[in-house]
């Protein structure tokens, strides 16, 4: 055995990583402390919003070229916050977000085109619950210094993820509707 | 014998059954375990019949002091006058001080007040985790101390009406 035959599949490694990281350019840095992922939902026509603390999102955009822009978002439904403790732990259960078998939300773009100054229009899938399903919304998009502020919101319908099940399915208790939206500052 | 006006005899016990269910709603509510429709449903219900005696107590309270309340009979111990009228005074005080300390205690734990399911309530302060817990334990206090001036409120009418015999009692009866 050669050393070159030796070295062969590392070399193959180093020119792959080199490969991956040339074709992503260099995803954007997300600031997680100025960065929110909230939801808000009508209970007895109430709203209410709770807070997902902890996702992670990979960004890689370029305002001058949207098309080519992706990016994902990981949030951890564990983080659901509600601000009282005893109310988080429930919608950890299987009713709610069956949080032991599914442990992440994430959302995935498939296209982002541009719609005027700021804004883009963002396809993608959105997973929650083991459920994936198409969505779309406005995104827009602020410099704000070195940083680039992606803001958006997702209007979605909770029954298609199977969130709230048995008797939470009641909508006159808890609305269907519910509104995600996202406050993401990253450079 | 001199009598409340009708209006303020309808405030006092259409204010008295409401405060009752709320009181006994409120206690009802946070011993359901977890988080269920009912236990939801319940805490509404607690916010609406807490508004609706706040806006009724204001009620109250204009008709009270445009409306002389009747004299307390000429035989009374003045002291007995003075405490009958502390205690009326703490009940009023009490009946504003509760309904607007759970409102507070709503908003500061992010939960607006939507009255009736219709129609949403100023937003008077922004959701607060530090002053949430204040606010629960003074909402609790108060009305362990309503309860304790509703026991002593109910008592003297009974004394009245048993061992006195004053028909004082009358005067507040439909």
């Amino acid at each position: 055995m050669t050393l070159s035959r030796l070295l062969r599949p590392s070399l193959l490694a180093l020119a792959a990583a080199s490969f991956t990281l040339a074709a992503q350019a260099a995803p954007l840095k997300v600031d997680a402390a100025k960065s929110a992922v909230t939801a808000t939902f009508k209970q007895l026509n109430v709203p209410v919003d709770a807070k997902f603390k902890k996702f992670t999102a990979t960004i890689d955009f370029d305002a001058a070229k949207p098309a080519e822009g992706k990016a994902s978002v990981e949030i951890d439904v564990a983080s659901f916050d509600l601000g009282e403790p005893e109310y988080n732990k429930e919608v950890l259960k299987k009713e709610w977000f069956n949080a032991a078998q599914f442990p992440k939300a994430t959302f995935v773009t498939s296209s982002i085109k541009p719609a005027g100054s700021g804004k883009f229009d963002v396809a993608g899938k959105l997973t929650i619950k083991g459920k994936s399903t198409d969505v779309s919304f406005p995104l827009t998009v602020k410099k704000e210094g070195s940083a680039q502020v992606f803001d958006g919101t997702l209007p979605i319908k909770r029954l298609t993820y199977n969130i709230g099940e048995g008797e939470w399915k009641d909508t006159g208790m808890v609305a269907d509707e519910v509104t995600i939206k996202f406050h993401i500052v990253a450079q | 014998m001199d009598r409340y006006t009708k209006p303020a005899v309808l405030l006092h016990w259409l204010i008295a059954l409401l405060i009752i269910s709320a009181f006994g709603l409120g206690l009802t509510m946070v011993d359901i375990p977890g988080l269920t429709p009912t236990k939801l449903k319940y805490f509404s219900w607690h916010k609406w019949l807490g508004v609706t005696v706040l806006a009724l107590v204001c009620v109250r309270l204009l008709w009270r002091l445009t409306h002389k309340a009747p004299a307390y009979p000429r035989n009374m111990p003045q002291w007995q006058q003075s405490a009958a009228h502390g205690l009326h005074l703490g009940l009023y005080v009490l009946m504003f001080a509760i309904p607007v300390s759970g409102y507070l205690y709503s908003l500061a734990a992010g939960v607006p007040v939507v009255y009736l399911g219709v129609v949403p309530l100023p937003v008077l302060i922004a959701p607060n985790p530090e002053l949430k817990p204040l606010l629960k334990a003074t909402h609790y206090w108060l009305n362990m101390t309503l309860l304790a001036a509703f026991a002593l409120h109910v008592l003297a009418a009974l004394k009245h009406q048993f061992i006195d015999r004053d028909n004082i009692f009358k005067r507040m009866l439909p």
